[in-house]
């Protein structure tokens, strides 16, 4: 019986060997995957279910890469007036409440920040949902009430991941705007009659903002990065919540994919903030020596 | 030296960050002396007690008295941050002094190798790593170690650039002392002021990770306490508990906020141009 079962179980195990290429040496199967993920051929998930992994991730990496997005132009568009404020107004009660801010910011666990957030305005409060993109019966909701349902889906899970971002963008903002405003050129701005509004929001700024481009780029890991909290908290389908039940389920061929795609993501994010520094800094732009 | 001091002596948030570090730190260690019950001791009649003056922080869902778990857990927490930032710090050490005082291709192949670590989100290089080892302390914290030395190797890298040119190294040099022997000796002990910074700031963010990672489930696991993963197990019950999920989460906020006060109170004591080059990122752990 138990003899059998061995070569039943040697049978199919040689099986498995050759079929995951387990046979080869290291280097060869290294080269194998890495020619089958250029054409993004990741293999197939060892769930039950084995579907192509890169048809899992085409599910969910627009929900994760839109969220990661909406994130980034929220904590910009907040954090952006908030330092600069706090830049003009130094030391004013502006200043330091959004100082102590920065400092409790920081030191929130986002993924407390999260359970605390859904607890109170979720469960006790009930004014939004704390799960989930949308209702079970979202199908059959009017137009803006699926509108609606969405948006308030999404409500906690941005708040709770540009809570971090924003106090450190905020102070970086700061930082950068009490550089620039202590300037020769800002003081010849405003000797030259041009009102505070123009002198800060078009001569400071533009040079305040350099600065914060790179933070933008390398801080960009950070945010997707923590979309694998957000997403497993209020469980969303997004790449960060299939990084830990591939985890889980130990789906190696998952896990693989999920960090290439991530860490592509991250490049190119990287490279549109060097793009970017060059519209905004007329000084640096990509050099062009082969044209004449 | 005495600049210094009087320097951080008048920073009083910095002081008191500090205070409450050490006071912690001291809760942790004695932690058997302090804690008023055993941390894993069930009480099957006690179950999600709501705080009280027998159990101050209530207890779980198994009648463990929270307030013991979370002191145990404060030794976890606080010993994951010490190994993993000294890991960090010895690797970051060690490459960027290589980097910066020999250049050239040892260089350059450091950095890149920087720049190819930064490219992986933290936290999904971390899970992809732990996905692949066997779940233990011991690995939680050679992995956030692991991932967590490319800012130490940046700003060592760049404090040689600066000291390898001075003259008391160009001197050693000419007399004939060893690499090592100038590197050890003359250029590290100058250029170890932000390291320390780095290593101050460098504490939470590796707390923070251990608990975020912990309690995903995918950290320490039990029968350690740690404080990520009694918010883990607090989730369950937080409708009927709120204790389990309130307190963890306090300690760790108050715990960051501490370290993060000292560290930059020490960074401005010591120089306030190092506030450029150690920007506050470095307090956040993913």
């Amino acid at each position: 019986m138990t003899g059998d079962w061995n070569v039943m179980e040697k049978a199919a195990l040689e099986e498995l060997i050759k079929l995951y290429g387990l046979d080869k040496p290291l280097y060869e199967q290294y080269w194998n995957w890495l020619k089958r993920i250029v054409f993004l051929d990741f293999g197939r998930s060892f769930a039950p279910h084995g579907r192509p992994v890169i048809q899992m991730i085409r599910e969910r990496l627009p929900i994760t890469l839109a969220l990661n997005i909406i994130e980034m132009l929220i904590i910009v568009a907040m954090a952006v007036p908030v330092g600069v404020m706090s830049a003009t107004r130094q030391y004013s009660a502006f200043d330091k409440s959004t100082t102590v801010f920065v400092f409790v910011g920081f030191a929130t666990p986002d993924f407390w920040l999260a359970v605390m957030l859904q607890i109170l305005l979720g469960v006790h409060l009930g004014w939004l949902p704390i799960s989930g993109l949308r209702l079970p019966v979202w199908e059959y909701l009017p137009f803006w009430q699926q509108q609606w349902d969405f948006a308030s889906h999404l409500i906690l899970p941005i708040a709770v991941a540009t809570f971090g971002g924003l106090a450190g963008f905020s102070r970086y903002m700061r930082q950068s705007m009490l550089e620039v405003i202590r300037q020769d050129y800002v003081q010849s701005a405003r000797a030259k009659g041009l009102p505070e509004s123009v002198v800060i929001g078009k001569h400071a700024l533009r040079n305040a903002m350099l600065p914060i481009i790179t933070v933008l780029g390398l801080s960009l890991p950070g945010l997707i990065g923590g979309s694998v909290i957000v997403e497993t908290i209020f469980a969303i389908p997004g790449m960060g919540q299939l990084m830990v039940q591939a985890v889980w389920e130990r789906d190696y061929p998952v896990i693989m994919a999920n960090l290439v795609i991530v860490a592509s993501l991250t490049l190119v994010a990287n490279l549109i903030a060097d793009l970017s520094y060059s519209l905004i800094d007329p000084r640096i732009r990509v050099s062009r020596r082969g044209r004449r | 030296m005495k600049a210094f001091w009087r320097a951080l002596s008048k920073n009083r948030l910095a002081l008191i960050g500090g205070a409450v570090v050490l006071v912690l730190a001291l809760m942790a260690v004695a932690a058997p002396i302090l804690a008023p019950h055993d941390p894993h001791k069930p009480d099957v009649k006690r179950i999600l007690d709501p705080p009280s003056a027998r159990h101050w922080l209530g207890t779980d869902q198994i009648g463990r008295d929270v307030l013991s778990r979370m002191l145990y857990g404060a030794r976890v927490s606080l010993a994951v941050g010490f190994v993993s930032v000294g890991i960090a710090t010895a690797i970051g050490i060690a490459l960027g002094a290589a980097a910066g005082y020999h250049g050239g291709a040892v260089d350059a192949g450091v950095m890149r190798l920087v720049d190819l670590m930064l490219v992986f989100p933290r936290f999904f290089l971390l899970l992809a790593v732990l996905a692949f080892l066997k779940p233990s302390i011991w690995t939680i914290m050679a992995v956030i170690g692991l991932t967590g030395w490319m800012g130490v190797a940046r700003l060592v890298r760049a404090e040689f650039l600066a000291l390898k040119e001075r003259e008391f190294v160009v001197w050693s040099q000419s007399i004939g002392a060893s690499a090592l022997r100038i590197i050890w000796r003359h250029i590290l002990p100058n250029a170890m002021a932000p390291v320390l910074v780095a290593m101050t700031l460098g504490i939470p963010a590796a707390i923070l990770t251990e608990s975020g990672l912990s309690f995903l489930g995918l950290g320490v696991r039990p029968p350690y306490a740690t404080w990520g993963n009694i918010l883990n197990e607090g989730k369950e019950v937080i409708e009927l508990a709120w204790w389990l999920s309130v307190y963890p989460g306090l300690a760790i906020l108050v715990t960051v906020l501490s370290y993060n006060l000292l560290g930059e109170g020490i960074r401005d004591a010591l120089d306030p141009r190092l506030r450029q080059s150690i920007g506050r990122f470095g307090a956040r752990g993913r």
